[in-house]
């Protein structure tokens, strides 16, 4: 029987620690909304989300109650909208339409995000993904709640480097189009390599087409667990410092599990994965970079942070794995600059770099993310920014993401101010030597020599 | 069946015990397991009930129990024991 000191831990764990399930995100399909008619697509869109999500904010809510633990989020994904409009929309106008459905609909079943409004081009456009894509800037600036991704790489196909050549110009186009909103456009809005199918969390989320027509995902979190856990085994060996964050990940995620079945039963769709991310926000003790410094940096950032966040992902991991049969998503720790203030005050320190954030981005389980840089950064460095981190992901076979925000009419050390989840960021030096010519080159780069296993 | 735990923290008082009984046998709770402790005069109590055949709606208990709670000046919890199981047992 349960004794008083697990329930004790379990529920300082949840008010002191900050133990909370992120999102639980409601994975819709909309292959069945393809209409060659614009209006039908729309409705079709509207009736078949708030059909099946009607309840999922009520269900969210009562399941918080009931086990006494928060869940902060629940959110929607799609599948990617370039596919669902290809048959309707001629032009990017008729696809920004789509992205105000479903800003629409986010309003009508109370959800935070919906995430979907994407593409997926890693190894070509198709003309309805170029549509698509090229309508992003006007999308995100007319809608509140949507998100949008473009997958442009992948291990197996490589990287389309003619999409990552256009994202740069398309992020700049975000920034500028909502310039008057802290260019927040570009905070939901994600380029991709190696994009997972059901990733539960914004803003990258969308509904892969190998995907059943719902499915409920949950994305767990608990930095503040992890950081606690370790302020107890203070200098002790990497055996004990291991062993602590697999206990800790692998409770963590059982509370995620048991939400997740929970929400699958009661609104009767099938539940797909656990996410096991460790995903920051910016309250204080809420942080993955105070468990990097528990593990002994003094800031993140310090030589060291590669090899203790490589340390930090994997014990996640190896915990959260036994926790749940189906752990999918992105599954790993989140290194967003603007929602985590152990990484703001390291940039603010001169401790961290955007050079270093790459190479910690090699071991971490997304990439450059929430990451504000001076306004007038041009599109081409951009694109060469991403396409460095396309191939950290492509070579080395896992996700890697960019999500980056030039702040327009800003510049270094300058901050810009998001609010809420998303936080604040100071601004950071970009290196401004030009890749021009290498982003003009037209064409993708190959898939490496390792991907060919067949 | 469905087991709850109910959990009292808070500062040591008249009656503590005696005012959250009360409410639950009122609304047709039945306790199974109540451990207490006193550390430095802190109260801290852990009940295992049985809510199945509850008057109310566990939302409203849950409500009406911190509603108690704030009364009394202790913080009273009401969770389904499913949480504890699964975070302590494989």
């Amino acid at each position: 029987m349960i004794n008083m000191f697990e329930v004790n831990e379990t529920n300082h764990m949840i008010s002191e620690e900050n133990l909370d399930v992120r999102t639980i995100t409601m994975g819709i399909s909309l292959m069945d909304c393809i209409d060659a008619d614009l209006d039908r697509v729309n409705q079709k869109i509207y009736d078949k989300i708030t059909g099946l999500a009607k309840n999922l904010v009520k269900t969210g809510d009562e399941i918080a109650g009931e086990f006494g633990v928060p869940v902060v989020n629940k959110r929607i994904s799609v599948t990617p909208i370039a596919l669902v409009g290809g048959a309707a929309c001629k032009t990017p106008e008729d696809f920004v339409t789509i992205a105000k459905t479903l800003d629409r609909v986010a309003h009508e079943v109370g959800v935070n995000f919906i995430g979907g409004y994407s593409a997926l081009v890693s190894k070509g456009m198709t003309h309805a993904d170029e549509l698509l894509i090229r309508s992003i800037p006007q999308a995100l600036a007319a809608t509140g709640n949507v998100c949008s991704s473009v997958n442009v790489g992948s291990t197996k196909t490589g990287i389309n480097m003619d999409a990552v050549k256009l994202m740069g110009e398309i992020i700049k186009e975000t920034a500028e189009a909502t310039k008057d909103d802290s260019c927040m456009g570009c905070a939901k809005l994600v380029v991709f390599c190696n994009a997972p199918d059901d990733n539960p969390f914004m803003a990258g989320a969308f509904h892969g087409v190998t995907e059943a027509d719902a499915i409920i995902n949950v994305g767990v979190s608990g930095p503040g667990v992890v950081k606690h856990a370790l302020e107890k085994v203070r200098g002790q060996n990497f055996e004990v410092l291991c062993e602590t964050i697999k206990k800790t990940a692998f409770k963590v995620t059982r509370v995620g599990q048991l939400v997740a079945q929970e929400a699958s039963k009661r609104l009767g769709v099938p539940f797909g994965i656990i996410d096991l991310s460790l995903a920051p926000t910016p309250l204080i003790g809420d942080s993955v970079a105070e468990i990097l410094e528990e593990i002994g940096l003094e800031r993140v950032g310090a030589p060291g942070t590669t090899a203790a966040l490589a340390l930090l992902n994997d014990q996640v991991k190896k915990g959260g794995v036994m926790a749940s049969s189906y752990v999918g998503g992105l599954s790993g720790a989140f290194i967003p600059v603007s929602e985590d203030q152990g990484m703001i005050d390291a940039v603010n320190a001169g401790a961290l770099c955007l050079e270093k954030l790459e190479a910690m981005t090699c071991v971490c389980s997304v990439g450059l993310d929430m990451i504000a840089i001076p306004g007038d950064t041009s599109a081409a460095t951009i694109a060469g920014i991403t396409a460095d981190e396309m191939a950290i992901g492509m070579i080395n076979q896992k996700t890697t993401a960019v999500r980056l925000i030039p702040v327009i009419g800003k510049g270094v050390g300058e901050t810009v101010e998001f609010g809420g989840l998303l936080g604040y960021a100071p601004i950071m030096p970009v290196n401004n030597f030009s890749c021009e010519k290498f982003i003009n080159r037209t064409g993708r780069i190959p898939a490496p020599i390792h991907s060919f296993k067949n | 069946m469905k087991r709850t735990i109910i959990t009292v923290v808070g500062k040591d008082t008249v009656g503590i015990i005696a005012r959250t009984c009360n409410y639950l046998a009122e609304v047709n709770v039945n306790i199974e397991d109540i451990s207490q402790t006193i550390v430095q005069g802190f109260f801290n109590m852990m009940m295992i009930v049985d809510t199945s055949k509850c008057t109310k709606p566990f939302a409203e208990l849950s409500e009406e129990l911190k509603t108690l709670g704030e009364n009394i000046g202790v913080t009273i919890q009401c969770q389904h024991e499913d949480i504890f199981d699964m975070m302590h047992r494989i």
